[in-house]
């Protein structure tokens, strides 16, 4: 079985998040930079896939060479190989289109990307994919079974759980549920030295345009500070939700 | 050009956000000078979105009884075309999110979600959503001849406007679905989270899954949806289908009470969408009260008890 699973590259939740060049840009500077969480849930279930059932687990990201060290911590936590698509990210249409040329010129029977990435959050790219490519989409998955050519699989809906199958190849929003945090892997040294060796390629893009642009950022309007109400007078605490607030 | 909603339905009715969606799609038509339609499934009471300034729905009568994404999107295609839509309007709720972007590829459309607010400029068509899990908002530019805009869940409101709305009953052709149903398994007659007007969430100060009746108490009084924070979950006190935060489920909703929560950079980050926070803690120290708007220094063993017989005397009265 041939898994690709589509890495976003997303600044650790506890960055700063500013911005520069006229509020244009987000302000890289001091930034760590991880896998994005969603991604990793289905990086980790892709690497039991292959322990269990046998495997060759590919990791695709588009963007710049910054993204190269969150790709070899891929392949140090037991990826095979590696690719980026070298072109910027400017938005989930171009990246779906990217991604769906890489899967047509290569051949995978799962795919994997994360429910959505934790700095646009838009939660589309996995979806256009499948799309574009007229294969079945699961997303918000917490649960995910390989049988033969079938995929059965759990999505988290508005209050409750519904499970899907479909016939493989697939595509997969993946999030926590797929595996457990305490399953997530940290690259140990063999890993690392491994990681070395293993294939990474840099491939050209098709030039896919966006159909849309981020063009000013803004931080949210600092907040009023708190107000605190003693705890023996929860009248007070009425009286503010329903007159203040106009939330009871 | 027009405007076209996707209305969602439940067990044949209107969602609650089908409202805000329509108060939405009204809105921006009125300001393109054109009309908003809307398309729904199997909706029986399909004419109420005519309270939120819909003219025209076209209600589909032979879907699939339960939401199939690529049988729906497919559907929603024909009439984009049919209509000549421009302007696509959807919610922000599981279902419309597993949707849209097959719609928007489908189409070759551009698609922003979480849209905090109308267009802020019509030429070209710019809209300010949610970016860093809530904390910062950008605007974006779409420019395609299709453009698909989620609104933000609570982000709008709904806006009441009568006019007499036409319901055409239509059975088109679907497409095969190419997913199969295995199981499903929903609370009924509770409020979600995603749908909730109000969410009472509790941490690790409750000390125990024991001691959830305190916040099923106080969320039955409201009305509200219960949640809780990842610690929480991943002890086993309470499902993960309420986990609430950066790996759980996004809050946006208008009131949202957190007990005994000490507001972790990652929990805040997936509830602060929300309108109006109120954090109880005995933790004067706890980072979420930097967060909250309204807050309660004290044990949540006395606060929560006492808040609860309180409401339940206001609701009462009002």
């Amino acid at each position: 079985m041939n898994v690709l699973v589509c890495i976003s590259h997303v600044p650790d939740t506890t960055s700063k998040i500013n911005f520069v060049e006229n509020n244009t840009k987000f302000n890289t500077g001091g930034v760590q930079y991880i896998i994005n969480p969603n991604d990793e849930f289905g990086l980790t279930r892709a690497i039991w896939l292959k322990e269990k059932q046998g495997a060759q687990i590919h990791v695709v990201h588009v963007g710049s060479a910054m993204a190269d060290p969150t790709l070899r911590k891929c392949l140090a936590i037991g990826a095979d190989k590696a690719f980026r698509i070298d072109t910027p990210a400017i938005d989930g249409g171009a990246v779906a289109k990217e991604l769906a040329a890489f899967v047509t010129a290569n051949s995978y029977d799962l795919i994997i990307a994360g429910r959505e990435s934790i700095d646009y959050n838009g939660a589309m790219v996995p979806g256009m994919l499948a799309g574009l490519l007229d294969i079945p989409f699961i997303p918000n998955c917490v649960g995910l079974e390989i049988n033969g050519n079938e995929a059965v699989a759990e999505r988290e809906m508005d209050g409750g759980r519904e499970k899907l199958k479909g016939t493989l190849p697939i595509v997969i929003g993946g999030q926590k549920g797929l595996v457990e945090e305490s399953d997530l892997k940290i690259p140990n040294m063999r890993g690392i030295m491994q990681a070395r060796q293993k294939p990474f390629e840099v491939i050209a893009p098709q030039q896919a345009s966006a159909a849309t642009q981020d063009v000013l950022y803004e931080k949210p309007a600092p907040k009023a500070d708190v107000k605190l109400v003693p705890a023996d007078d929860i009248d007070q605490l009425i009286e503010l939700l329903h007159k203040e607030a106009n939330v009871i | 050009m027009s405007v076209l909603l996707f209305a969602e339905t439940e067990n044949n009715t209107l969602k609650r956000n089908a409202a805000e969606v329509a108060s939405y799609a009204a809105a921006l038509a009125k300001s393109l000078n054109t009309n908003s339609l809307a398309v729904a499934f199997n909706a029986d009471n399909a004419q109420d979105l005519g309270q939120y300034g819909i003219s025209k729905v076209y209600n589909i009568i032979n879907a699939p009884e339960q939401f199939d994404a690529n049988v729906y999107a497919h559907a929603l295609s024909q009439y984009i075309s049919n209509t000549n839509a421009t302007h696509i309007v959807v919610s922000s709720s599981a279902d419309a999110k597993f949707l849209a972007p097959l719609l928007a590829a489908k189409n070759n459309a551009a698609y922003v979600p979480n849209a905090v607010a109308l267009p802020n400029k019509l030429e070209p068509l710019t809209v300010k959503r949610t970016a860093y899990t809530n904390k910062a908002f950008v605007h974006t530019e779409l420019d395609a001849e299709i453009n698909i805009i989620g609104v933000g869940n609570n982000s709008f409101g709904t806006v009441e406007q009568f006019v007499d709305c036409v319901v055409e009953n239509d059975s088109p052709e679907h497409t095969a679905s190419n997913l199969d149903q295995v199981s499903m398994s929903k609370e009924t007659g509770k409020a979600t989270i995603a749908d909730a007007d109000v969410v009472v969430s509790g941490g690790r100060g409750l000390k125990g899954p024991e001691n959830w009746h305190l916040i099923e108490d106080l969320a039955d009084v409201l009305n509200a949806a219960t949640a809780c924070s990842k610690p929480v979950s991943d002890m086993g006190w309470r499902s993960h289908d309420e986990h609430v935060g950066q790996t759980g489920k996004p809050v946006s909703t208008n009131l949202y009470i957190a007990i005994g929560i000490s507001g972790a950079i990652q929990h805040l980050a997936g509830v602060n969408a929300s309108k109006v926070k109120v954090v109880i803690n005995n933790d004067p120290e706890a980072p979420f009260f930097k967060a909250a708007d309204y807050g309660i220094v004290g044990d949540a063993f006395e606060v929560v008890p006492a808040l609860t017989e309180k409401l339940k005397a206001f609701k009462a009265q009002s």
